[in-house]
């Protein structure tokens, strides 16, 4: 779902080609990102997270939807 | 081994100031992309323009006069030069001569020396004054404008295009005003420096992007890139940008070399609105100062411009490097007193 053409890095750098927006990201959006970019499932990036941090599921459901609705605002993921 | 004869080629727009001329830019992309050995004469109105001086750019300058002086003083000048230098282009990149080099350009060829530019009517099509016309035509969002002499015509224009709206001069400089009273403010401030008409437009929000192309006369786009805005001075002038990556501007450009055939370098100034909305904010009729960045970015347009100035067949450029950065910056020079003596006095060096 997020677009082809967004370059990212391990440092969590976030170029958008089409606007020339960059953005800088903390390591956990970096990894969500990186995971959708490998074309991973939204669930699947929830569970991932779930099982990597000791956090309950309603409060990770609730996170990386309003980061997915982040991203759409800056139009980086399709529509 | 003989070494090979360099080819010589004129440039204006020495002015690498705070709101910069192309020329320095358009040099240095002809150097490097050449691939032959190039001797370049520079062209510049003021003993003061910092191209004159620095090192590497022009291997002998000449002094010019004004534009207004009129094409046929011009002529002498360019003939008295070529009758030393023995010119084979010259790219002229200031809005304001390119009339006079049109007009002279039959008779610059005549004398060997050739050029690469739009015609008269290309150049007209997409004037300032008939901007709006010319996107009703071909179907180009290009934001309601009217052309005005006095100042009284301001309430009435307003009316028309609203409030903010941008008074702009013929030639150069801008300004966003959201009062009558700052819009006659700007109109006797631009109209002292450029002279009517002025151009009163609506404001358009959104992110700048600047486009620069090139057409070979015939309907077809030999080079686009795309650059966004990221720093701006208060001139409006872009102090750092990056090259994009979107279908839609690509197609942009070459809508209107379609619609113009347009022949050589040109910039369009564009505004995407938060609709993706593409409105032309204005068309300039030559190369960018910005426009090393095409050399950067993989398109060299002032070397491919050459190219086609000399008849070669330059074909279309397919791709470029997005995500490239240009950032302008200030450098003082230190230049001895004779130097710039040298130029005033006797107008070359």
């Amino acid at each position: 779902m997020i677009k082809k053409n967004i370059a990212t890095n391990e440092l969590g750098f976030v170029f958008n080609p089409a606007t020339g927006d960059s953005y800088s990201t903390n390591p956990i959006a970096a990894s969500i990102i990186q995971m959708l970019k490998d074309g991973r499932s939204l669930s699947d990036v929830k569970k991932n997270l779930l099982e990597q941090y000791d956090i309950d599921k309603t409060t990770i459901e609730k996170d990386v939807d309003e980061f997915v609705q982040t991203l759409k605002d800056h139009t980086l993921l399709n529509t | 081994m003989v070494p090979e004869t360099p080819l010589v080629i004129a440039v204006t727009g020495l002015n690498a100031i705070d709101s910069p001329g192309p020329g320095v830019a358009v040099i240095r992309a002809i150097r490097e992309g050449m691939g032959r050995p190039v001797r370049i004469i520079g062209l510049a109105y003021e003993n003061l323009e910092p191209g004159i001086y620095m090192d590497g750019i022009c291997d002998k300058t000449y002094q010019i006069s004004y534009p207004a002086a009129g094409a046929e003083i011009l002529y002498n000048h360019i003939k008295a030069i070529h009758e030393k230098e023995k010119l084979d282009i010259i790219i002229p990149n200031f809005d304001a001569e390119l009339l006079n080099f049109i007009a002279l350009s039959p008779r610059l060829t005549a004398l060997g020396i050739h050029s690469f530019l739009p015609t008269l009517e290309m150049f007209n099509a997409r004037d300032k004054v008939n901007l709006y016309a010319f996107g009703e035509k071909h179907n180009l969002f290009v934001p309601k404008d009217r052309t005005i002499y006095t100042v009284r015509e301001i309430p009435f224009v307003a009316e028309e295009v609203g409030y903010p709206l941008v008074v702009k001069g013929k030639y150069y400089e801008a300004a966003v005003c959201y009062t009558l009273e700052q819009a006659q403010k700007a109109f006797y401030k631009i109209s002292a420096t450029w002279g009517t008409p002025i151009i009163i437009q609506q404001f358009i929000n959104g992110t700048e992007i600047n486009i620069a192309a090139l057409g070979d006369g015939e309907g077809n786009t030999i080079s686009i890139i795309p650059m966004r805005k990221m720093y701006i001075t208060d001139k409006g002038k872009a102090w750092a940008g990056i090259t994009l990556e979107d279908p839609l501007l690509l197609k942009l450009a070459q809508d209107f070399v379609a619609a113009t055939n347009w022949r050589g370098g040109f910039e369009l100034e564009v505004m995407r609105t938060v609709n993706n909305e593409l409105y032309i904010m204005e068309i300039n009729p030559r190369f960018p100062a910005w426009i090393y960045l095409s050399a950067g970015a993989g398109q060299n347009q002032p070397a491919a411009l050459v190219r086609m100035a000399l008849g070669e067949n330059v074909p279309a450029f397919t791709s470029y490097d997005v995500g490239k950065l240009f950032i302008r910056y200030a450098w003082d020079m230190i230049v001895d007193v004779s130097r710039f003596q040298q130029f005033s006095a006797f107008g070359q060096i």
